[in-house]
């Protein structure tokens, strides 16, 4: 399909996606929508619970680090001793401790960053019973999380933000599972691959050979590792694999599975603190970010690599090294860019294979801390925190303490805020400063020059961020990256959602400030590039010295940028 | 109307700064080398802990100046004096700040030490004491010359009191025993008279001791803007610090990889030079002066503020309630037009009009006096033969004339109604109809008679203050709703409001109405100033956000706000606002600036980290600059010199302009934020060309 019509269609798909979807999502939050009450009731009784029983920020933060450690330490359990659970046709043995927690950290904290080869580590019961009931919770915490930041600014005065047990449930039960249940549908339908039957061995008589061809409930799950922004395919190389994204219909759908949620999130945002044009102020800040990173990454992939032009090559069709010819080389990166700035992680290209400024769009979009759109969920929270720094600093200029929808952002508020946009940028630059004075971290990366560098700033900013997209050309599966990648996941996760707990938590207890004249405009075009302006600047500030040793002196060993 | 209550009139908005803010230019001579002693002084670690931001530069300079020992070159000395100054000129700020304020205090601090109080005995009889020991309920006597010892109520006497020494206000002011304005303030002098005074201030409290710890900010605490900015600023500090250290083990690596030759080193110098060229410290060096410099602005027009909260508070108000009398109108009603009834001139009905005023001595009196001068060129009269004053009093609430057997009587309309028809007349039926067409345009109906016959109506309007309508407009466009408040009834304050362009009133108001207007607003998430005088105002005072006190109210009045106009001039709230405003934008300017200035260092010090391992990286240097090692001297120069460069702006404020929110804001992301972005590129090279020709490279 061609690059500029794929993009027509996901404007309109997606465009449809953030009035209704996000509309809808309101209304399940707000306990509007009703239609499956009946289901919500037994987990309620369950968890001894009621949508009436309120939480306050330190309870549902309290309540989101239990469920997620339990689902921690039983997912670990449980890939530690796959080879005697069933479902297990090819015998898979145990997963190696390392990796286990490798594993379990990173699709728990959505991130699906993979140390292994999915078809040939991971038994059907681990990829469906760990790993795709783990790309519903995540994403569900997620979008939860996000919910209570949107009440912070929707109600008054109130000391809690909603109750952990409830939203989660509907969330599963109202929107994951419905949407990821019709677009499995879809993509089976489409030839992804659905079966527990194990691989297939094909006899190919003109050559004389017999192959296995892995096989697996690939298709189901692929709905929801992109609806749920996770990224974690089935097979190894995700989502370049026939069997998992087989047509140009499959390769859109998985962009607009992607996108959908963490779009429509600002839509639900808007909806529920009473202002459409504000969730469509920081829609468009979203938008306009992702659509420069596109063309950066578009524009280079379609020039020839300036190594291989170097060696006397010129191709007419772009840069195809490590591409599926199906794609091309701007749709390939116009769907890695997706999957990058999503925190969704899937490829259907090699990162490592493109031009140092394509690399450098894919890794730097994950350096503006997975807010154009993010994750599902943890796009909304942390875009909201960079927001609330752009009105600190803009509000100031006017002469007001400054507000957002009249929640006035004082001390405390700066203090959280400040902490959960500082975690990701120490985070990423602290450990990479590790790997590469260890020599179990140097031993890393595959190429050398500045490449090498690439590779483990790449891979450590991917797990910091969630994101879980990997540039490859890294041997991430050693006792070093896997523990330094699952500290890397939780502290990207967890010091962020629970600083956005306690910002939400802040907020709701605020009186609201009406507006007027001399309020700072929060939604509108001086608002927008103002955290757009934020969104870049710390980005850029802090990772600039990092990428200037990474793919920008590889483009500039070629003489200039582009 | 008591004349001994009224306040001499003090001169509203004079422009001179007089009283405790002797005028002083903002770089008077003493004070700059007062300045550069202190920058020195506040170089103790301990002053320094409390600014994050600048213990940062401080620590850099020690590790620059442990390298430049180590291994002396030119380039580490440069770089170590260069940081050094950094941390003074920062210092320097602050003092500047400091300094007119301190040189208020020690003004006011003689004012205090040479007083002496004439303390009664309990059992009779008087004991002289110095000022600074008499305590609270200590009662005292003062004569005429007497310096009044501390703050206290009259309870005995009238005396003419010159305040002078707290408000600049040379004009004397009345002060007696009960009432409102029964308050003295200890260091104003007797004029004339006797007074006993109870000492109402404990020992150490009196409102001199808090005038010099104010402009002295002696108990300076960090207000909750300024605070959450330190925080953000500290936040900004925090991440740079592991992206400057993080680059040792970053050039190693490439070193290692790339195969350059080195080892991949990174000269600490640099590495210091950046991280202080990163983090905020253009704010950070400003971030005290500015607030310091803000209260002072309002100390130079004689409001003092009690705490730095309520300054940021007042940037904060979207509601202004304002009383009407001596706020929005001159305070005093004039006579503007006779209107004749029952077919009398007008002449007729002014010169009657004239001749009932000559001997009233109110202000609404001899303003008919003047218009009838004005109108008919009626001129005063010696009034010779027999006649007879008529004084004004409660009961028959009118006044006049009694003279060659005509009897001309003034006053309120129902008033003389019932007079005219004790005296046989029938007042016209068009009266009524005058009379309230006058007091519906907001102004007061006199109604005269000659005897039996009515002549028609004096309008007294209230005369709204020049300029003030503009005023309101600019507070609408900044998003601060006005709001009048006045005893008059309904239809004269609306009327009143009109004109004066306010966007409500409250008629008819009471202290408890006044209260509950203002929690009305504060429960809607606004905040509130007023102003107000009389101890029945002191709760509203307390219970409002920003409580300006008239410096001529009751103590009462003046503990419950939270400043005191010295100048007892209520429009002087609005200026309070602009301060308050002012202060928060020059915060925000700054910041941004700071922030966008780091774009350009980036590009002057990034590549000369990295020379020796990717010389390619020299392509970043788009400025051009020299050498790497001129590069990095160049910006930490340029961090330095901006920090003085921009004392001036972070003194005097940034310059405000009533305008809506987003108008203000464009302008600002324009010049600090774009400005910001430039000016460093421009600078830093200009730096570099001068180092070159100064053949220090």
């Amino acid at each position: 399909m061609g690059f500029f019509l794929t993009i027509a269609l996901l404007v309109v798909v997606l465009g449809i996606a953030w009035r209704y979807l996000g509309s809808y999502m309101a209304d399940v939050f707000e306990g509007r929508v009703r239609y499956l009450a009946w289901a919500e009731r037994p987990f309620y009784r369950l968890l001894a619970t009621s949508p009436e029983q309120e939480q306050t920020w330190k309870r549902y933060a309290g309540s989101t680090i239990i469920f997620s450690a339990l689902f921690l330490g039983f997912g670990y359990l449980l890939l530690r001793i796959q080879g005697s659970l069933p479902l297990n046709p090819q015998h898979m043995g145990a997963v190696t401790p390392a990796l286990s927690l490798n594993t379990i950290t990173s699709f728990v904290t959505n991130t699906n960053w993979q140390n292994y080869g999915g078809e040939t580590t991971m038994s059907y019961f681990s990829q469906i019973g760990v790993l795709t009931v783990q790309q519903f919770v995540s994403a569900a915490v997620g979008i939860s999380v996000a919910i209570t930041l949107v009440r912070g600014f929707s109600r008054r005065n109130s000391p809690t933000i909603g109750n952990f047990w409830v939203d989660i449930t509907r969330c599963l039960l109202y929107i994951l599972l419905p949407i990821a249940f019709v677009a499995g549908i879809i993509l089976v339908g489409e030839g992804a691959v659905m079966t527990l039957a194990g691989p297939a061995t094909i006899r190919d008589a003109i050559n004389g050979v017999t192959q296995t061809i892995p096989r697996g409930p690939a298709g189901f799950m692929g709905a929801i590792m992109q609806l749920g922004t996770n990224g974690g395919g089935f097979f190894n190389v995700d989502l370049a694999h026939p069997l998992e994204n087989p047509t140009a219909l499959t390769n859109v759908l998985y962009i607009c599975l992607t996108l959908s949620i963490p779009f429509a999130l600002t839509y639900t945002f808007g909806k529920m603190v009473g202002s459409i044009r504000h969730g469509a102020a920081l829609l468009a800040a979203m938008v306009i970010i992702f659509g420069v990173w596109v063309g950066i990454t578009s524009y280079s992939e379609h020039t020839n690599n300036p190594a291989v032009v170097a060696a006397g090559v010129h191709s007419t069709v772009g840069n195809t090294e490590g591409k599926e010819v199906r794609f091309g080389d701007t749709s390939s990166a116009l769907f890695n860019v997706s999957m990058t700035q999503t925190s969704d992680g899937a490829i259907n290209s090699a990162g490592d294979s493109y031009t140092p400024m394509g690399g450098f769009g894919l890794l730097t979009g994950m350096m503006l801390g997975e807010v154009t759109p993010g994750g599902t969920g943890s796009g909304l929270y942390t875009i909201l925190v960079y927001a609330i720094i752009a009105v600190f600093i803009g509000g100031l200029m006017i002469g007001r303490t400054p507000e957002y929808l009249g929640k006035k952002i004082q001390a405390r508020e700066v203090k959280l805020a400040g902490l959960a946009a500082l975690v990701m940028p120490i985070t990423v630059l602290v450990l990479t400063a590790v790997a590469v004075s260890l020599h179990a971290g140097r031993a890393g990366p595959l190429n050398a020059g500045p490449h090498g560098f690439s590779e483990i700033l790449y891979a450590l900013t991917s797990q910091g961020n969630n994101n879980g997209s990997a540039f490859a050309g890294l041997s991430g599966n050693t006792a070093f990256y896997n523990v330094v990648g699952a500290i890397d996941m939780l502290l990207g996760r967890f010091a962020i959602m629970i600083p956005a707990l306690a910002l939400a938590g802040a907020l709701a207890a605020k009186q609201i400030v009406p507006a007027g004249l001399g309020t700072f405009r929060t939604d509108n075009g001086m608002f927008i590039g103002l955290t757009i302006g934020v969104i870049i600047i710390i980005g850029g500030l802090t990772f600039f010295p990092a990428v200037s040793l990474g793919p920008v002196v590889e483009q500039l060993s070629h003489g200039k940028f582009f | 109307m008591t004349a001994t209550a009224t306040p001499v009139p003090v001169t509203p908005g004079s422009s001179t700064p007089h009283g405790v803010a002797e005028s002083r230019s903002l770089f008077d001579r003493e004070i700059l080398l007062q300045s550069l002693r202190d920058s020195v002084i506040k170089l103790n670690p301990r002053v320094q802990l409390r600014n994050p931001v600048m213990f940062v530069v401080l620590v850099g300079t020690v590790v620059t100046f442990i390298e430049a020992i180590a291994k002396p070159t030119f380039f580490s000395w440069a770089i170590t004096v260069w940081l050094f100054l950094t941390v003074i000129f920062a210092n320097f700020a602050e003092a500047m700040a400091e300094g007119r304020g301190k040189a208020q205090a020690d003004t006011l601090r003689r004012m205090r030490s040479e007083t002496e109080a004439r303390k009664l005995l309990p059992g009779g009889g008087e004991q002289r004491v110095p000022a600074a020991e008499l305590s609270k309920g200590d009662t005292v006597v003062c004569e005429a010359g007497d310096v009044i010892p501390s703050d206290g109520d009259i309870i005995e006497g009238i005396a003419s009191v010159d305040e002078s020494a707290i408000t600049g206000e040379s004009a004397p002011v009345i002060r007696e025993s009960g009432g409102d304005r029964s308050a003295v303030t200890g260091g104003t002098r007797v004029l004339s008279d006797r007074i006993v005074i109870r000492i109402t201030a404990e020992r150490g409290h009196t409102f001199l001791d808090r005038m010099i710890g104010l402009v002295e900010g002696a108990n300076r605490q960090k207000t909750p803007n300024e605070l959450a900015l330190t925080i953000l600023l500290a936040v900004l500090t925090i991440v740079f610090l592991p992206v400057v250290v993080t680059l040792d083990p970053f050039g190693h690596f490439s070193a290692i990889v790339s195969g350059a030759r080195g080892s991949g080193t990174v000269d600490v110098v640099i590495l210091v030079s950046l991280l202080v060229c990163l983090i905020p410290t253009t704010i950070g060096a400003l971030l005290s002066a500015i607030g310091i410099a803000g209260m002072d602005r309002l100390v130079q027009r004689n409001v003092l503020a009690m705490s730095g909260r309520a300054v940021e508070a007042a940037g904060d108000v979207q509601t202004l309630l304002l009383d009407k009398t001596g706020t929005i109108t001159l305070g005093n009603r004039m006579a503007s037009a006779f209107v004749p009834v029952g077919g009398h001139s007008e002449q007729e009905l002014a010169s009657a009009a004239q001749l009932a005023s000559l001997a009233d001595e109110t202000p609404e009196g001899r303003s008919i006096v003047v218009l009838a001068k004005e109108r008919f060129a009626i001129r005063e009269r010696q009034l010779e033969g027999s006649h007879e004053f008529v004084p004004f009093t409660a009961q028959t609430r009118m006044s006049g004339l009694n003279v060659d057997g005509r009897e001309i009587r003034k006053g309120a309309a129902d008033a003389v109604r019932r007079w005219v028809v004790e005296q046989g007349g029938t007042p016209p039926d068009e009266l009524a109809g005058v009379v309230e067409s006058i007091a519906r345009a907001g102004s007061t109906p006199l109604v005269v008679a000659d005897g039996p016959t009515v002549l028609g109506v004096i309008e007294l309007k209230d005369v709204v203050k020049q300029g003030i309508k503009e005023k309101f407009d600019q507070m609408r466009q900044m998003g601060i709703r006005t709001v009048m408040i006045t005893g008059d009834n309904p239809l004269t304050a609306a009327a009143i409001a009109q004109e004066a362009g306010v966007d409500d009133f409250l008629a008819e108001a009471t202290p408890e109405a006044k209260m509950a207007l203002i929690k009305e607003e504060q429960e809607g998430g606004k905040l509130v100033a007023m102003t107000g005088d009389g101890t029945n105002d002191a709760p509203a005072l307390a219970q409002a956000d920003v409580g300006v006190a008239m410096n001529t109210g009751t103590t009462a009045a003046k503990e419950a706000g939270n400043m005191v106009d010295l100048d007892s001039n209520p429009t002087k709230l609005i200026d309070v606002v602009e301060i308050g405003k002012q202060l928060l934008i020059t915060r925000g300017a700054l910041t941004t600036f700071s922030i966008a200035n780091d774009v350009a260092k980036y590009f002057a010090i990034i590549p000369a980290l990295f020379a020796a391992t990717y010389p390619q990286l020299s392509t970043l240097n788009i400025m051009r600059l020299h050498s790497p090692t001129s590069a990095v001297l160049s910006a930490v120069i340029f961090n330095a010199l901006v920090i003085i460069a921009l004392i001036p702006l972070a003194l005097r404020g940034v310059r405000f302009r009533a305008a809506s929110a987003s108008a203000i804001l464009r302008r600002n992301v324009f010049i600090y934020g774009v400005g910001g972005l430039i000016a460093p590129f421009i600078f830093i090279k200009l730096i570099d060309l001068i180092l070159v020709a100064l053949h220090a490279y």
